[in-house]
C-alpha cells in the first residue's frame, strides 16, 4: 500500500471535487479497493470516503419502480422485501456472489465498479495493459480459464466478474450518476465498456463522477432465474452466468430478457436473443438457435474454449427450466 | 531420569485397555479449544514484543538467473525504513520435512519466479511492504529455464523402481486388463495461519517465535543456516494454525527474521503475505501416472504396474512419493513400478498433506474401478479379492491389516448396493446421481521421541516436550494418555508443547506425531508407575490407579510424600520396522450429483471407514478423518495450482482463486472408526491417522461421477469443463 490522503467527503459536491483529480478514487465498502491497494494494483494518492453521503436508502419511484441507493449494502438490497418479491433475479444474483461477510460490507455502487479478477491484472510484476497501458496482456498466452469469449480485443480479454450487474442488465435498470457537470442516468447495459484499445477504461464514469443510485423499472413479473455455473458451490466467480426473465403466453415466449456473466468485459446483453425467442413456442431447436446467435462471434483462447459449449448448455438449461421443456 | 525404550518386538498385551481411569479414546474436546476460539492462544506473529520492527520479503521477478545488484538507497530514504537485508545466509527455499539442515541459501542465485531475495525492515508493516515493492533490483536472466515437466528428460528415482516377474506378459495373458494414464495437478497446503516468525537476540542467544511443525528438526536447520550452536537458540511454536506439511522445515521468513534482528539490533517480525505463502513455500507436485492392471477371469490381479512422473527444482531431494502404498496395497506377482522426477523451475515441491498417497491413491483407485467394470465385478468385491496375505514385494507380514473390515463395515454403513453397476441409471431433473467407492491406504510412519512427565506432589501432572500441536489435538491426547496411565482426570494434567527448552519430540508430520510422542509419554508414565508400584508393594503390571488413588487405597499425594516424581520417556522405533509392513487402511463411499447441462458436480453423501490402530480420542480422530475427506473433495473437484506457461510463476495464489472446498461443498460426512490394536506399530498400538482420510477419497468421487453420468475422467480435479468434455451425449 502506498501512503495516501484520506478524506471523508462531507457532501456530494465535495466528493466530486475530491475525485476529479488524476489519482483520486472514491471508497465505499472497500472490499475490492483495499485488496487492490495492498497489492499496489491501485495506488490512489487521494481517497474520498463516500460512506457518509447518505444515499443508502431503497425506496419506491413514482412509476412503481425501485431506487437502490448506491451505498445500500449488497445484503440489504438482496433481502429487501420489494427486491425479493418484485425483482427476484436481482436478489438471487447478489446472493450468488462473494460471501455473506463480503456482501454485508459491499455496496451497490462499488459492486458495479468492481474490477476484473484476471491474475495478471492483480500481480504488479506481470504485464497487463489494463493496469499498465502498453505493457502487454499476460493472459492472452497465459492462464485464461476465467477469461472472456465475447467482445475481446487483442489488448485485453478480461471479464467483468460481478453477478449483480448481470441481473440489472436483464432487468433494464439504469445507473444514476452525479458529477461536476450535474446528474445523468445511464442504462446498465451501456454502463460498462468493452476493452478495445483502452482496457483501463471500464465504464462510462468520468473523473469526479459518483454513482448515487440504481433505478429499477416497474416490476415486469415473469419467471426470474439467476443461474451461476462455478467449480465450487459458493465463494467463486462465475464461469458463466445467466440472468433470465421469461414469460410464456399461449405456449409462446411473451417475454425473454436475458443477460450473461463471465463472458465479456461487461454483462452481456444481446437484443437479438429476445427477438429470436419472442412469439415462438419453446423447443430444443429454438434454444439452439438462440445459442447460435449469442455465440456467433465467440472466440476462445485455449484454456477458456470450454466456455463456448458451456454457455450453450447453460442457456439451454435455463430455458428448459422455465418452459418445463427438458428437450 | 531418562527411561529409554526401543521397540524390537510387537506388544499385543493391550496394557492400555486394562488401565482403570477409562479416559483414553474418549471423545474429549480439545483442551486449547476455548483459548483458540476466544483469541487468547498466541500464534507466532502475535507475541507482544517490545521495540519490534517489521520485515517484508522481496521476491524475484525472473525465473532463473542472478541478482546483479540491489539498490538499498532506493528504499532507505523512504519513511520508516530501517534496513535492507540481502545477506548470503538468507534462505531462498523452505527446508524439506526432516531435512535437518539448512535449505538452499544465497539470494543472489534465482531458481524460480517469486523466490525470496531480500528483506526490507521498517518501523511499520505498511512501510516495509511499500518499500519492498519499491526496492530496485537488477538481474541477469538466463533464458529458457524449463518449467513444463513434460518437456524435459526426467531422472529415475531408482530406490522406487520395482521389476518383478513380467508385467507385459501378464497384461497380454490377462482375462481383463486396464492401461490408463491419470494426471493430477499441483496442490497447496493453504493453512489458515500464514508463515510467520519473530526473532529476538539477547547477546548471542536467539529466541524465535515461529509457525513450525517440527521443532526438533527446525532448531538444527536454523542453527545450520545461521552457523551457530543449537544451545544458543530457542524456538517457540505453542500454537500452529495448520501446517499440512508446509511448516515441516524452516521457511524463508524464519532465517530472514533472525538475520535482520541481528543486523539492526532490534526484534524483527516477518509475516509472509498470503500470496507469498502460496508462491514461496511448498507445492505438491503435479503428477502423470500410468496404471496397468492385469487380472484373471475371477478378477484376481496377476500384474500390477504404476509409473509416475513428478517434478521439482534442481537440487531438491524430495520427489512426491506417489507409489508409496502401491507397493503393498494389492496382489499381483508381476510388478513394474517406477518414479521419475522432472527438474523444472517452478517453486519448490515438497510435502503437502499425505505426500504420495494423496495423489497416487486417487489414480490407482480410479483404475481399479475401470477394472471392476471390465471384470463385471462389484468394486468392493474386486478389492476384497486382491488383498495380499503379505507384502507382495518385500515378503513381509503386515503388522495388522483392516482393509477388508473397512470395506465391509463401510459398505454396510453407507448402504452400498452390491447389485450390477451401470452408469446413467438415476436422474433427478437436471442431475445425474451415482455412487462410487475406493480403498484408502497410508503407510505408517513413526519416529524417535522424548517427553518428560512429572507427577507433582499435589497430585497433578505435567508433560513437557517440544512436540507441536498443529490443530490436531496433541495437547488433549497426551493429557489422556497420562490420565489413563497415572489414574488422573485429564483436567489435572498440564501439557506444555512447542518449546525447544523441553525434551525433543518427533514433530508433527507424516501422521507420526500422536503414535510417536504418545509412546514417549507412555514410556515415561510406565516408569513413574514402577516407582509408585514399589511404594505400594505391588508390581507395575498389577498397579491400579484411578482418580488419584491406587487400588490399594492410598492417595497418590500420600504416596509421593511431598516430592515430585519426574521421568523422561525416550521412545525409539526398533528393529520391528524391518520385520513388518505397517499401514493404515480404509474405504471411502460417495454419492454425487452431476449436472447434465453444466457438468457441475456436488457431493451429496460421503463416508469413510478407517482402521489406524488404537483411537486415542474419538473426537479428534474423527475430526482428522473429516478434514481428510474434505481434502479429498478438493482433490477430486476443485484444487489445482495454475502455473504460467512462460515464466512458471504460480498464478492463483490466494484463497479466492485456489479453490479449497467451502462449507456448501461438504455434506454431512460419516466416519466409521474400525476397532484395531497394532502392537507392532507403536507401544501404544496406534498408527498414523492425520492423512489417511484423504488417501483415495477423490477416487470414490471420480468413480461416482462415472457411475452417475458416464463421464470417465482421468484428470483430477474434475471441473465442469472436464466433466462436459467426457460426458456422453
Ligand atoms: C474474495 C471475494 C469474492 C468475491 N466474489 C464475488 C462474486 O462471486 N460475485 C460478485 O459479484 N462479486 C464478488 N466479489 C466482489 C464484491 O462484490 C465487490 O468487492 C464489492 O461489491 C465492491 O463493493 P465495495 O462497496 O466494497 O466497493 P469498494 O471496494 O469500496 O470500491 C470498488 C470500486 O468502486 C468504486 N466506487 C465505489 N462506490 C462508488 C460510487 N458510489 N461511485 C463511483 N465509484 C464507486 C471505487 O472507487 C472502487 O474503484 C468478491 C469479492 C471478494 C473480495
Ligand atoms: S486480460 Fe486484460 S486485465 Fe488481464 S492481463 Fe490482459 S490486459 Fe490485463
Amino acid at each position: 500500500m502506498r501512503p495516501f490522503q484520506y478524506t471523508r467527503a462531507p457532501s456530494l459536491t465535495e466528493a466530486s471535487n475530491l475525485t476529479a483529480g488524476e489519482d483520486a478514487l472514491a471508497i465505499a465498502g472497500g472490499t475490492n479497493l483495499l485488496d487492490l491497494m495492498k497489492l499496489q494494483v491501485e495506488t490512489p494518492g487521494q481517497l474520498a470516503d463516500i460512506n457518509r453521503l447518505g444515499f443508502a436508502d431503497i425506496e419506491a419511484t413514482d412509476d412503481g419502480g425501485l431506487r437502490l441507493g448506491a451505498l445500500a449494502t449488497n445484503t440489504d438490497t438482496a433481502v429487501h422485501p420489494r427486491v425479493r418479491s418484485d425483482y427476484p433475479v436481482l436478489s438471487r444474483a447478489i446472493l450468488a456472489g462473494a460471501t455473506q461477510q463480503l456482501r454485508n460490507k459491499a455496496t451497490n455502487g462499488g459492486n458495479l465498479c468492481q474490477r476484473t479478477r484476471c491474475f495478471y491484472f492483480t500481480n504488479i510484476d506481470q504485464p497487463c495493459n489494463k493496469r499498465e497501458p502498453g505493457s502487454g496482456c499476460g493472459a492472452i498466452d497465459g492462464i485464461a480459464k476465467l477469461h472472456a469469449i465475447l467482445g475481446t480485443s487483442n489488448q485485453c480479454i478480461a471479464t467483468y466478474p460481478g453477478d449483480m450487474a448481470v441481473a440489472l442488465s436483464a432487468l433494464g435498470a439504469a445507473v444514476e450518476i452525479s458529477g461536476e457537470k450535474g446528474e445523468r442516468s445511464v442504462p446498465v447495459r451501456d454502463f460498462h465498456l468493452l476493452p478495445g484499445d483502452t482496457p483501463w477504461i471500464e465504464n462510462v464514469l468520468e473523473a469526479g463522477e459518483i454513482i448515487t443510485g440504481i433505478v429499477l423499472p416497474a416490476p415486469v413479473g415473469g419467471t426470474q432465474i439467476y443461474r451461476k455455473v462455478r467449480e465450487r458451490s459458493s465463494y467463486a466467480f462465475a464461469l458463466v452466468s445467466v440472468a433470465a426473465i421469461i414469460e410464456l403466453a399461449d405456449g409462446k415466449f411473451s417475454r425473454a430478457d436475458l443477460a450473461f456473466g463471465g463472458l465479456a468485459h461487461k454483462p452481456w446483453f444481446d437484443p437479438r436473443i429476445g427477438e429470436c425467442l419472442l412469439g415462438q413456442p419453446p423447443s430444443a431447436a429454438l434454444f439452439e438457435k438462440a445459442a447460435d446467435i449469442l455465440l456467433e462471434d465467440a472466440r476462445g483462447y485455449g484454456e477458456n474454449d470450454f466456455k463456448i459449449p458451456l454457455t450453450r448448455r447453460t442457456l439451454h438449461a435455463v430455458l428448459a427450466q422455465v418452459t418445463g421443456d427438458a428437450a | 531420569m531418562t527411561v529409554h525404550f526401543k521397540q524390537d518386538e510387537p506388544d499385543n498385551s493391550n496394557r492400555l485397555d486394562r488401565m482403570k481411569q477409562g479416559v483414553l479414546g474418549k471423545p474429549l474436546p480439545r483442551i486449547e479449544g476455548l483459548a483458540k476460539v476466544t483469541g487468547t492462544a498466541p500464534y507466532a506473529a502475535e507475541y507482544p514484543i517490545e521495540n519490534c520492527t517489521e520485515g517484508v520479503l522481496v521476491t524475484a521477478t525472473i525465473t532463473r538467473g542472478e541478482v546483479t545488484s540491489i539498490d538499498h538507497e532506493s528504499v532507505l530514504t523512504m519513511p520508516g525504513v530501517i534496513a535492507v537485508v540481502d545477506n548470503e545466509k538468507l534462505c531462498t527455499r523452505a527446508a524439506q520435512g526432516t531435512a535437518n539442515e539448512a535449505p538452499m541459501q544465497g539470494p543472489k542465485q534465482v531458481c524460480y519466479w517469486g523466490q525470496p531475495i531480500a528483506l526490507v525492515v521498517a518501523e511499520t508493516f505498511e512501510q516495509a511492504r511499500d518499500a519492498a515493492k519499491h526496492l530496485k533490483v537488477d538481474y541477469r536472466e538466463e533464458e529458457g529455464a524449463p518449467i513444463d515437466p513434460g518437456a524435459v528428460e526426467p531422472e529415475e528415482q531408482e530406490d522406487e523402481t520395482v521389476h518383478q516377474g513380467d508385467l507385459a506378459h501378464a497384461m497380454a495373458d490377462a482375462a481383463h486388463s486396464v492401461d490408463v494414464t491419470y494426471t493430477t495437478r499441483g496442490h497447496a497446503s493453504a493453512a489458515m495461519e500464514p508463515h510467520a516468525a519473530i526473532a529476538q537476540w539477547d547477546g548471542d542467544k536467539l529466541t524465535v517465535y515461529a509457525a513450525l511443525q517440527m521443532l526438533n528438526y527446525n532448531i538444527t536447520e536454523l542453527a545450520d543456516a545461521l552457523d551457530m550452536e543449537e544451545e544458543n537458540i530457542r524456538l517457540i511454536s505453542r500454537f500452529v494454525g495448520g501446517g499440512f506439511g508446509s511448516k515441516l522445515g524452516i521457511s524463508e521468513e524464519v532465517v530472514a527474521a533472525a538475520l535482520a534482528a541481528k543486523q539492526i539490533g532490534r526484534p524483527v517480525r516477518v509475516v509472509q503475505s498470503r500470496q507469498q505463502v502460496f508462491q514461496t513455500v511448498m507445492r505438491r507436485s503435479e503428477t502423470t501416472q500410468r496404471l496397468r492392471l492385469a487380472a484373471d477371469e475371477n478378477g484376481k490381479l496377476t500384474g500390477f504396474g504404476h509409473e509416475a512422473l513428478v517434478s521439482n527444482l534442481p537440487g531438491e531431494d524430495f520427489a512426491e512419493p506417489v507409489l508409496q502404498s502401491s507397493h503393498f496395497l494389492y496382489d499381483g506377482e508381476n510388478r513394474e513400478l517406477m518414479l521419475k522426477v522432472a527438474r523444472i523451475h517452478r517453486m519448490t515441491a515438497g510435502s503437502v498433506r499425505a505426500p504420495g498417497e494423496a495423489v497416487g491413491m486417487p489414480a490407482l483407485e480410479g483404475a481399479m474401478d475401470v477394472l471392476a467394470e471390465k471384470a463385471g465385478l462389484d468394486p468392493v468385491e474386486l478389492r476384497l479379492r486382491n488383498i495380499p496375505e503379505k507384502d507382495p514385494e518385500e515378503d513381509l507380514p503386515f503388522s495388522s491389516h483392516k482393509l477388508a473390515e473397512c470395506l465391509k463395515q463401510g459398505a454396510e454403513a453407507f448402504g452400498w448396493d452390491k447389485g450390477p453397476r451401470k452408469p446413467r441409471q438415476r436422474r433427478e431433473g437436471e442431475w445425474w446421481i451415482g455412487t462410487g467407492m475406493a480403498s484408502a491406504a497410508r503407510v505408517h510412519n513413526i519416529a524417535e521421541a522424548k517427553a518428560r512427565v512429572t507427577l507433582k506432589a499435589d497430585g497433578t501432572a505435567l508433560v513437557e516436550t517440544d512436540m507441536t500441536d498443529i490443530g490436531t489435538g496433541t495437547y488433549t491426547i497426551l493429557a489422556q494418555i497420562v490420565g489413563e496411565m497415572l489414574g488422573l482426570d485429564p483436567e489435572r494434567v498440564l501439557v506444555e508443547l512447542g518449546d525447544t527448552r523441553h525434551p525433543r519430540g518427533p514433530g508433527s508430520g507424516g501422521s507420526w506425531g500422536a503414535a510417536s510422542i504418545g509412546s514417549a509419554v507412555y514410556v515415561a508414565c510406565k516408569a513413574i508407575r514402577e516407582e509408585l508400584a514399589a511404594k505400594t508393594g505391588t508390581s507395575e503390571e498389577e498397579l491400579e490407579l484411578r482418580e488419584g488413588e491406587a487400588g490399594t487405597g492410598e492417595a497418590l499425594t500420600d504416596l509421593l510424600e511431598g516430592e515430585d516424581l519426574a521421568r523422561e520417556g525416550h521412545y525409539e522405533p526398533g528393529d520391528i520396522e524391518d520385520d513388518y509392513t505397517a499401514s493404515g487402511f480404509g474405504a471411502f463411499f460417495a454419492e454425487v450429483r452431476v449436472n447434465h447441462y453444466t457438468g457441475e458436480t456436488r457431493v451429496d453423501r460421503m463416508l469413510g471407514a478407517f482402521g489406524f490402530g488404537r483411537v486415542l480420542n474419538a473426537k479428534t480422530a474423527r475430526s482428522q478423518c473429516i478434514g481428510g475427506i474434505t481434502w479429498s473433495i478438493g482433490v477430486a473437484l476443485t484444487e489445482a495450482l495454475e502455473f504460467d506457461p512462460r515464466d512458471g510463476h504460480l498464478v492463483n495464489c490466494d484463497l479466492a482463486e485456489y479453490h479449497v472446498p467451502v462449507h456448501r461443498d461438504v455434506p454431512d460426512l460419516e466416519v466409521v472408526l474400525v476397532e484395531e490394536r497394532d502392537g507392532a506399530a507403536s507401544p501404544i498400538q496406534a498408527k498414523g491417522i492425520g492423512e489417511l482420510g484423504m488417501c483415495g477419497g477423490a477416487a470414490a468421487i471420480a468413480n461416482a461421477i462415472y457411475n452417475a453420468c458416464g463421464a470417465r475422467i482421468y484428470d483430477y480435479p474434475m471441473t465442469p469443463d472436464r466433466v462436459l468434455e467426457a460426458m456422453p451425449e
